[in-house]
């Protein structure tokens, strides 16, 4: 009896060791002890609520990705839309508008840039790498023309409950982790309990087997990417708040890439189909945990990036190790 | 003598002739042959601007002032917007080498990566003026802030204030941009040739930012929960310093942390300091820099010297802003220079 159960322990050790999730959940574990011990104040309350904080907008954002990389798909425009549709707002809301109205407007450009987006992989068939690629360029340009000329925008006055999203706390907890852990619910719930959520794995399975079921695959493109976009201009929002003002500059950044760390590194293969909230989760938090430990131990900005940057070449690495490309799962414009 | 008489006639009539004649002259006055050559030698040249970015207060603002005089004095002038990229900034040096205008007005992303195309340009007889970040070639003139005097300023307010016995402790964080900018490698310089003079200040923390104010408040929250008697913070640019404040305000620590940034004294970044989140804004005045870089531009254009061959430079003055002189005359919005 016992030997069994020492068996079935050893057996679930060793799928934890083969899936990526699990060697990244070791190494954050692993990267916590050793900050905990080394670092003085690392494992305090104040810090572990600062280190979820600091990470919680990347996490959002990697909701958003992570459902549309479920799906096969990818959208590196979420940065563009983020930057462009809270900027619009704030200039609105600056132009004599009131916030809601503003916020309100920014929103439906958001919503409607995405749905755009999700029009043209889904009936445009362009591949979703290169669609997002250049709307994200679209949105940007559009934005920098037409809508606002200075990149920098601060929150517009008088309007208190606004800073409260990204300064509040709730029970002492940051109103942005709160956020962040209800999208997490929310987006977990889709997934889990709803159609909608079981059509979007089975699209990321196999596509065409999919569409031979019965799902209507484009309406489906169409709304995860309308999804993704919203959930960008929510983080959006966030990020403004917190910071008391957003940075269209963002869109040059390399927080796409960071995005897409944490998803990679969560263990969302990006070939579709598999995937949960929780690895969301993981993904987060251990870049949170690296970028904390590497910013209290002062270490240098170049540094940073390296580490970075092979955290995330070892991930893709395991990735593709772990999930191999076969003829069933590889795709055009594939990453 | 009937002949002699007519002379006469003629000579006193030529006289009042040139009487009248120089009489009208002097009521229009005199022609100022140098007002023309001016006008003339000016009128049709090309200026091209090569900023950082086109889209944030620093440049918008050179470039509204430097539009009004090239529409005053009528010569051509261009802006080529790389949008925050080296390798498009690049290319477009490289495209104006070949294109010839009589001036590249040049705002480098470090201090490295113009430097030989800057210095090829001049080869070509184009003459270069930088502004406000200077890459290594020294051109014909640059105009701009004085970084290592930022810094110097900034570690010296920091100094007052956090000296032993005189603020919560002695540590102090540094927010920088990013690393190879002539603003981060110049200014720091200034910094620490102070806080070597000083060394019971600990610098307890130096990150770059990447002019993200996300980025400066989340490092500074994690500063401040490692150090939380922090008592002085040094952040290199205002538009990103948003962030550094706001969290510093979370925290609870307004009073305690003294914040020290630099900008170029836009609206935005005086409001900040009448609302205490800034405690000391060192502007280095954008209106005044796109004045002077007028009068550089002018000055090269009308100079009959080859590109390259007298090498000038002037570092504006600074201005120290706090609330007690948050005012019209040191801060501006774009609307004014338009």
């Amino acid at each position: 009896m016992s030997e069994a159960a020492a068996q079935g322990n050893q057996a679930r050790l060793s799928s934890l060791l083969n899936s990526q999730e699990g060697i990244v959940l070791v190494l954050a574990v692993l990267a916590f002890v050793l900050f905990s011990l080394l670092l003085p104040s690392f494992f305090s309350p104040g810090n572990i609520l600062a280190l979820i904080r600091s990470v919680s907008i990347l996490g959002i954002l990697a909701l958003g990705m992570a459902l549309v990389v479920i799906a096969r798909g990818i959208d590196v425009s979420m940065i563009a839309t983020m930057v462009v549709s809270v900027s619009w707002a704030f200039v609105i809301a600056r132009s004599g508008y009131s916030l809601e109205f503003a916020l309100l407007v920014g929103a439906l450009f958001a919503v409607s840039a995405g749905m755009l987006i999700g029009v043209l992989i889904a009936f445009g068939e362009v591949a979703p790498i290169f669609a997002t690629l250049a709307a994200g360029s679209v949105i940007y340009g559009l934005g920098r023309t037409f809508f606002f000329t200075l990149e920098m925008q601060n929150v517009p006055p008088g309007a208190g409950w606004f800073s409260l999203i990204g300064q509040g706390r709730i029970l002492g907890v940051p109103v942005t982790v709160v956020i962040f852990a209800m999208l997490c619910l929310a987006l977990h719930l889709v997934l889990s309990r709803t159609w909608f959520g079981w059509q979007t794995y089975a699209m990321g399975n196999n596509p065409g087997a999919a569409r031979i079921t019965g799902i209507s695959n484009r309406p489906m493109i169409v709304a995860q990417y309308a999804i993704s976009a919203l959930i960008a201009y929510g983080a959006g929002l966030v990020l403004a708040s917190s910071a008391s003002a957003i940075n269209a500059r963002l869109f040059n950044s390399t927080m796409i890439y960071d995005i897409l760390l944490v998803v990679v590194l969560g263990g969302i293969g990006l070939n579709g189909g598999h995937g949960k909230v929780r690895n969301v989760i993981l993904g987060t938090i251990f870049v949170g945990i690296l970028l904390n430990g590497m910013t209290i131990m002062n270490i240098a900005y170049t540094i940073q990036n390296l580490v970075k940057g092979v955290v995330l070449l070892l991930a893709i690495v395991i990735d593709s190790l772990v999930n191999p490309r076969d003829e069933q799962t590889s795709q055009q414009g594939d990453l | 003598m009937r002949l002699l008489k007519t002379t006469k006639w003629l000579a006193a009539a030529c006289i009042a002739l040139a009487g009248i004649v120089t009489a009208s002259a002097q009521d229009k006055g005199l022609e100022n042959p140098r007002s023309t050559t001016f006008h003339k030698t000016l009128e049709g040249k090309k200026v091209v601007f090569l900023p950082l970015s086109m889209g944030f207060d620093l440049t918008e603002g050179w470039a509204a002032v430097m539009r009004q005089q090239a529409k005053r004095l009528k010569y051509d002038f261009e802006i080529r917007d790389p949008a925050w990229s080296t390798d498009a900034g690049t290319r477009a040096l490289q495209s104006l080498i070949s294109e010839k205008p009589d001036l590249i007005v040049a705002h480098n992303p470090d201090i490295q990566s113009y430097a030989r195309l800057l210095a090829q340009a001049q080869a070509a007889g184009i003459k270069v003026v930088q502004i406000n970040l200077e890459s290594n070639t020294q051109t014909d003139s640059y105009v701009g802030a004085d970084w290592t005097e930022i810094g110097e300023q900034a570690a010296q307010a920091v100094v007052d204030k956090c000296s032993p016995g005189k603020g919560a402790s002695t540590k102090v964080a540094i927010d920088t941009g990013v690393p190879t900018a002539a603003s981060d490698v110049f200014q720091l310089d200034g910094i620490y040739r102070v806080l070597n003079q000083h060394p019971d200040i600990q610098v307890v923390s130096q990150q770059a930012t990447e002019y993200n104010p996300e980025k400066a408040r989340s490092i500074m929250e994690t500063v401040l929960q490692q150090h939380p008697d922090l008592c002085g913070a040094i952040g290199i640019w205002d538009n990103q310093d948003t962030g550094t404040a706001s969290a510093i305000q979370q925290a609870g620590k307004g009073d305690q942390v003294f914040l020290v940034t630099s900008g170029g004294g836009n609206k935005v970044g005086c409001e900040n300091v009448e609302k205490g989140l800034f405690n000391l804004y060192i502007s280095y005045n954008v209106p005044q820099q796109g004045e002077i870089l007028n009068a550089e531009i002018a000055r090269l254009l009308l100079s009959d010297a080859t590109a390259g061959e007298a090498k000038t430079l002037y570092f504006n003055p600074l201005t120290q802003i706090t609330k007690a002189n948050v005012n019209q005359r040191n801060c501006w919005t774009l609307d004014d220079l338009k």
